[in-house]
């Protein structure tokens, strides 16, 4: 009997166009043995979550240099939310200030990494914290 | 509701964690999998296959686009690699098609290959016969990018399409067997480069060395742009003139009754499989094979024999 594959999608919502962080967290993930989903640049909140169902990921993680995290993040839980799917959970990393990220936690965002994170760390939160849906 | 009463009920969610349980070789699947069985049938099967890079992925997202406009119900699989290493997976076709995503007449679903070499996943032709049940008029599956030798969308597809691009080699490439022979459509994609008029002039001389027969099928070689769009409205009216044809002359129903058998051999060769070595391991007997080939005391024929005799199929 197999066991299941953590599956994360991970896109970049909103107008930014700079994907290497993007792309750097993909392989990272893909070298822990995840399946990745990478959807590319320039996604609405909406597409994000219509993707993320279809592919049934557990986790969505976004990366935003921006500056719109605090619109577009609370805007894919809520969205989520809508299309009952809030039990996918969503974690973002990127340009983002401290301060904002109580605020972001508190509208749903599991976690925030910002830039100096390792990518050990962020494969390591994920192994704690994703457990393949059932 | 069980997942596949709740799938037939239209329920997306439902629909992706059976995909994902099918992927993952959970048994209650084959269970659903049951359940949507008499539902299947109904949907036209495009494949796409071709080289990495021929531009497969934006070929998708036009083909799709198109038959949204003729207001069809599209289901997409795309398929991209798995590391042979890490296990893990980047599937990353849906960057050239994810303006689709919030269409709700359209699915789009990536699988990894897991280890399968044949261009699908194994998962692929239960995934199918899920957006079939799901009640998609199109299913239209990109396979992982291919060499010379993964044909296993030929059994699985209705219509295949080998996407080829100029450059990729002289004319002898074209008269080797393999994926050049599988093509019911023939597509030179980023046909706006140097080189694509002789491309597609080679591919038709292989094809019309191979076709005498003037009642059967003939595949054609289309030029197209994928991501400009040029020449997709000739490549759907060509995928509607195949789709007749094999309606019109009975090799649809030979394709359906292939394609059964092969799902009923390979799920006949797995099971078998995993009936007799779960048997085996649990009751020592393959540790005892695996000692015994160590020091030469019987040799892996004897050992299957030996194994098989153990139990009466006939």
């Amino acid at each position: 009997m197999a066991e299941r594959r953590i599956r994360v999608l991970v896109g970049k919502p909103g107008l930014d166009g700079h994907d290497r962080g993007a792309k750097i967290i993909a392989r990272a993930f893909r070298d822990a043995g995840f399946e990745v989903i990478y959807t590319g640049l320039h996604q609405t909140p909406e597409q994000i979550v219509s993707a993320a169902i279809q592919e049934d990921v557990d986790l969505v993680a976004l990366s935003i240099l921006s500056g719109a995290h605090n619109t577009l993040l609370p805007a894919v839980k809520e969205i989520m939310k809508e299309k009952g799917a809030a039990d996918i959970v969503l974690m973002a990393g990127g340009v983002i200030p401290e301060d904002d990220i109580p605020g972001l936690k508190a509208a749903g965002i599991a976690e925030v990494f910002t830039p100096g994170t390792s990518t050990e760390a962020i494969v390591g939160w994920v192994r704690d914290n994703i457990t393949p849906h059932a | 509701m069980t997942l596949a009463e709740r799938v037939l009920d239209g329920d997306i969610r439902a629909a992706a964690r059976l995909m994902r349980d099918i992927d993952d070789r959970f048994k209650s699947a084959i269970e659903e999998l049951k359940t949507l069985y008499p539902h299947t049938g109904n949907a036209y099967i495009i494949g796409i296959t071709g080289p990495p890079g021929a531009g497969k992925s934006t070929l998708v997202d036009q083909i799709v686009a198109a038959y949204r406009k003729k207001d069809l119900l599209v289901g997409v699989i795309a398929i991209d690699p798995t590391s042979p290493f890490s296990g893990g997976a980047i599937l990353g076709d849906r960057i050239r098609m994810n303006r689709h995503a919030d269409d709700a007449g359209v699915f789009i679903r990536s699988l990894a290959t897991r280890g399968a070499l044949g261009g699908l996943s194994r998962s692929t032709t239960d995934v199918v016969n899920v957006m079939d049940a799901m009640g998609m008029d199109v299913i239209v599956i990109e396979t992982v990018g291919v060499g010379q030798d993964e044909v296993d969308i030929v059994s699985t597809a209705h219509t295949t399409v080998v996407v080829m691009v100029p450059g990729l080699g002289d004319d002898i490439q074209a008269i080797k067997a393999g994926i050049l022979e599988i093509g019911d459509v023939f597509v030179v994609n980023k046909a706006d480069r140097d080189g694509a008029e002789r491309t597609a002039r080679e591919l038709t001389t292989m094809l019309e060395m191979k076709h005498p027969d003037p009642a059967g099928w003939a595949p054609r070689v289309l030029l197209t742009e994928g991501a400009r769009g040029v020449g997709i409205e000739e490549l759907v009216q060509e995928f509607d003139a195949h789709h007749i044809y094999l309606k019109e002359s009975g090799a649809l129903q030979r394709l359906i009754e292939e394609r059964n058998a092969k799902l009923f051999a390979d799920s006949l060769r797995e099971e078998l499989f995993e009936t007799v070595f779960g048997a085996i391991k649990g009751n020592g007997k393959y540790d005892e094979i695996v000692a015994g080939m160590r020091d030469k005391s019987i040799d892996p024929y004897s050992a299957v024999q030996e194994v098989m005799a153990g139990r009466a199929f006939s």
